[in-house]
């Protein structure tokens, strides 16, 4: 069994969210006994309050991608990954 | 390369003219400039700043064109898209297909753009007289992409 205690992922913010939290991105560490899953990266910053609790709350509409490709909640996370946190796209 | 993601401006003749360049099999080129508006949702917009996820857009866009080479019957498939500052009247995006037939020519610039709308990350944010505000996403944008 895969020790989740190690799981350590790159979070980037992009556009509205790296402007509402003041950073470009972070290394997140999932305490152990946490989810590594998307939702579970989720979880981890919505319990800082905040700005973080406020634009990921439920119901906003937030996509998230891992190592570059569009994802899911229920999406596994794994150590190293880079998991990008943004609005959903307006460009064209 | 079929995919670019840049700073500087494009010249859609150039462009359009290497992508058909010495092809004898094409018989349809269709294309489609995106350009910078002065109005947006009623405010007036003086300055256009486009993010994008560098990395990840190249590899969507790439995605969005293989798919448009499987789905349609074209030959060639280029996508310019610009991030930076613009301003009104700017160009944004280049979108140019090649093959035989206007249907399938049309078609699949068409879904490119679709798709870009929807699955490619850029971000815009408008300079108004009220300030700076990101643009949301719209909800006709996710019907577009829904209809291929």
């Amino acid at each position: 069994m895969r020790d989740q205690t190690a799981v350590s992922v790159r979070v980037v913010y992009l556009a509205r969210l790296r402007e509402a939290f003041l950073s470009p991105g972070e290394m997140l560490r999932l305490p152990g006994g946490s989810e590594a899953t998307v939702a579970g990266v989720l979880a981890e910053l919505r319990s800082r309050g905040g700005a973080f609790a406020a634009e990921l709350a439920p119901g906003r509409a937030i996509r998230v991608a891992v190592n570059h490709d569009m994802a899911q909640p229920a999406d596994a996370v794994r150590d190293g990954d880079e998991v990008a946190l943004f609005p959903p796209v307006t460009g064209g | 390369m079929s995919v670019r993601v840049q700073e500087e401006d494009f010249d859609a003749g150039a462009e359009i003219a290497r992508l058909r360049a010495g092809d004898a099999r094409v018989g349809a080129v269709a294309s489609f400039i995106g350009t910078v508006r002065d109005v947006n949702d009623d405010a007036t917009v003086a300055r256009l700043t486009l993010e994008h996820y560098p990395g990840m857009t190249e590899k969507a866009l790439q995605a969005i064109v293989a798919e448009a080479k499987q789905r349609f019957d074209v030959y060639e498939v280029l996508v310019i898209h610009r991030v930076g500052e613009l301003r009104p009247t700017d160009q944004i995006v280049l979108v140019a297909v090649t093959g035989a037939h206007r249907g399938e020519a049309f078609d699949a610039c068409r879904f490119v753009m679709d798709y870009l709308k929807t699955r490619a990350p850029f971000w815009k944010k408008e300079r108004t007289p009220q300030g700076e505000r990101w643009v949301d996403a719209r909800v006709s944008d996710d019907e577009a992409a829904a209809r291929w």
